[in-house]
Order: structure tokens, then C-alpha cells, then sequence
């Protein structure tokens, strides 16, 4: 569409683009560094893994069905959150929060199993402390599980912030930046579901 | 005659992601994701080509949620994102294909000779 503005409409319309881009590009960067810290991780996974130290080995202790769910689950929530943008966009504010919390839920879902897992192990005395291969592997997957809560808590606090003030220009924004870390956090998981899990369960 | 300039107003900022882009990305991902699955438990390849068929679907996966999913490359000139994203990738590369390679010279060259032995009769079928 195209209408006539004044000149300070013009300015301000500037202002805010510029801004929002500004917070975008920042927030990306964060997210690139984030993706070093993980490759770090896997780098350090991938040469300790056949470090078993006499414990068991990778095909022993992956518990695949459950894996698969995980990854289904978290999947869906990434999808479920891409709606919720949207819904951000068409400023719907019931509808945002209505999918954001799904998208938490499927969150807290994922993070659930993840830690079944993780107690599954340690009581049968496959914790961080019985092999180079237990202790890369915790701490891939673990630092994996610590964003996903970070960014649980994140998205109840900005619940709470959109229930009580609505879709203003800063909470869609925040959203928007919560968005793009969730997506990541999936893209992340392709790598752990397939390095991780998918080949070591071959070995 | 007015010197105002007329500037064309899109309704926000961001580049627009239909919900069909997320559908299209969400089911391409769904059906990648089962049928790595399905490879691996299945067992319906072995060896070098299992590994290969494993990293190409989570390439393509990966390439499917970036596109669909953070928009990537979907944004106007200059393209910040998608340069800082070839940066990280180029970072990426070097510490993970640079520690595998180190550490395994690294094992190679600390091996007793029996350890050897093995290892060239196992890898290099001496």
C-alpha cells in the first residue's frame, strides 16, 4: 500500500526498522557463537566416544524408541513455536499465548524424557564419572538440556509479561528473538539425534 | 509541488514467513528425521555407506529448518545474517574436522607396536 507521511513519520519508521534489525543481527550473533560452544562439544564427543574406559559402549546404553520421541517432540514444538510468530506478527494476542504455551509444553515434555534418561543412567552407574565417553556425552547433551530449560523459563516469563501488558512493540520482539533461539535449539538436536544417538548406536 | 517523499509502508518490518513455509519445513523434518530412523534401527544399510546416508539427511535436515524455519538467506540486502552464518560454518569446520584429524594422529602415533599391528591389519588391511 502507499500513502503520504510526513517527514518525522518517515524518520521515526527508520528509527525502528533500524533498531529492530539492529536487535536481530545481535541476537543472530549470539546464536552463531552458541553454534562454536556446540561444535567444541561435539568435536570433544566424536574423539573421546570409543574412550569407554572397560564400562559399556554407545550401542549398550541408547535407549533409541525414546530418543525418537524426543526428537519428534521437540520437533513439534519448534513447528508449534514458527505458528506462534505468526500469530505474533497478525497481532493475535490469544493466539500467541495460546501457542507459545503448547510450544513450552512440548518443551518441558522433551526435557522430561531427557532427564528420565540421564537418572535411567546414573543409577545404573553410567554417570559423567565412569568413562571419557560418559562425561563427553553428558556434557554435549547436558549443555543441550540446559538451554532448552533456560529457554523454557524465558518463555514463561514472557508469557506473563504478554498476558498482563499484551502484544507491545517490545514483548513481539522479545518473542521473536525467543522464536529464533527455540528454532536453533532444534537445528542443534539434528546433530545431536544423528551424530550422537543414530551412528552410536551402530558402534 | 511538494517535496515530500512518498515511501511505499509493508505492515512490518520482518520477512514474511506463511504459515505454509513452517508446514512445508515441519513435514520435510517430520519424514527425515523417521526415515534416518528407520535406516539405522532397521539396519538396512552398513558400514561407510550408513555413515554417509545418516550425515546427508541431517545435512538436508539442517538446510530444510534454517530455510523454513530461521529464514535464513530470506533477508534484503546487505545480508548480514547469511554472512556471519558462512563465518560460523568456516569456524565450525576447522575446530571439528581440525580436533578429529589432530587426535587421530595423535593415537596413531602413540601406539605400542602390538596396538599397531592391529590397527594396520584393521584399517589399512596390511
Amino acid at each position: 500500500m502507499t500513502k503520504e507521511l510526513t517527514t518525522a513519520e518517515i524518520q521515526e519508521l527508520a528509527v525502528r526498522r533500524d533498531n529492530e534489525s539492529k536487535t536481530t543481527l545481535g541476537f543472530w550473533l549470539y546464536l552463531m557463537t552458541d553454534c562454536v560452544l556446540f561444535a567444541s562439544l561435539f568435536a570433544t564427543f566424536m574423539v573421546l566416544r570409543g574412550n569407554t574406559f572397560g564400562g559399556p559402549g554407545e550401542h549398550e546404553l541408547y535407549n533409541m524408541p525414546n530418543v525418537l520421541a524426543e526428537t519428534l517432540i521437540l520437533l513439534t514444538s519448534s513447528f508449534v513455536c514458527g505458528l506462534a510468530t505468526i500469530a505474533v506478527q497478525r497481532r493475535a494476542k490469544n493466539a500467541a499465548i495460546a501457542l507459545f504455551t503448547v510450544t513450552a509444553l512440548l518443551g518441558l515434555a522433551f526435557l522430561t524424557l531427557e532427564l528420565t534418561e540421564f537418572h535411567h543412567l546414573a543409577i545404573e552407574g553410567n554417570s559423567w564419572r565412569r568413562s571419557g565417553f560418559l562425561s563427553a556425552f553428558f556434557t554435549l547433551v547436558g549443555t543441550h538440556g540446559l538451554h532448552i530449560t533456560i529457554g523454557l523459563l524465558w518463555m514463561v516469563s514472557l508469557l506473563v509479561q504478554v498476558f498482563r501488558k499484551g502484544l507491545t512493540e517490545f514483548n513481539s520482539r522479545r518473542l521473536l528473538l525467543l522464536s529464533m533461539f527455540w528454532h536453533f535449539l532444534d537445528v542443534i538436536w539434528i546433530f545431536i539425534f544423528s551424530i550422537v544417538y543414530l551412528i552410536g548406536t551402530t558402534r | 509541488m511538494s517535496t515530500k517523499p512518498t515511501v511505499i509502508v509493508a505492515p512490518d518490518d520482518a520477512p514474511h514467513a506463511s504459515v505454509a513455509t513452517y508446514v512445508t519445513g515441519f513435514l520435510f523434518s517430520l519424514y527425515l528425521s523417521i526415515f534416518a530412523y528407520v535406516v539405522v534401527v532397521r539396519k538396512i544399510w552398513d558400514g561407510q555407506t550408513l555413515l554417509w546416508a545418516i550425515g546427508a539427511l541431517a545435512f538436508i535436515q539442517f538446510i530444510v529448518q534454517a530455510v523454513c524455519f530461521l529464514h535464513l538467506g530470506t533477508e534484503r540486502k546487505p545480508r548480514w545474517k547469511l554472512l556471519v552464518f558462512g563465518a560460523m560454518i568456516g569456524i565450525v569446520l576447522i575446530l571439528v574436522v581440525g580436533s578429529i584429524w589432530i587426535m587421530d594422529n595423535l593415537n596413531y602415533n602413540m601406539m605400542t607396536p602390538e596396538q599397531e599391528k592391529v590397527y594396520l591389519h584393521n584399517n589399512e588391511g596390511l
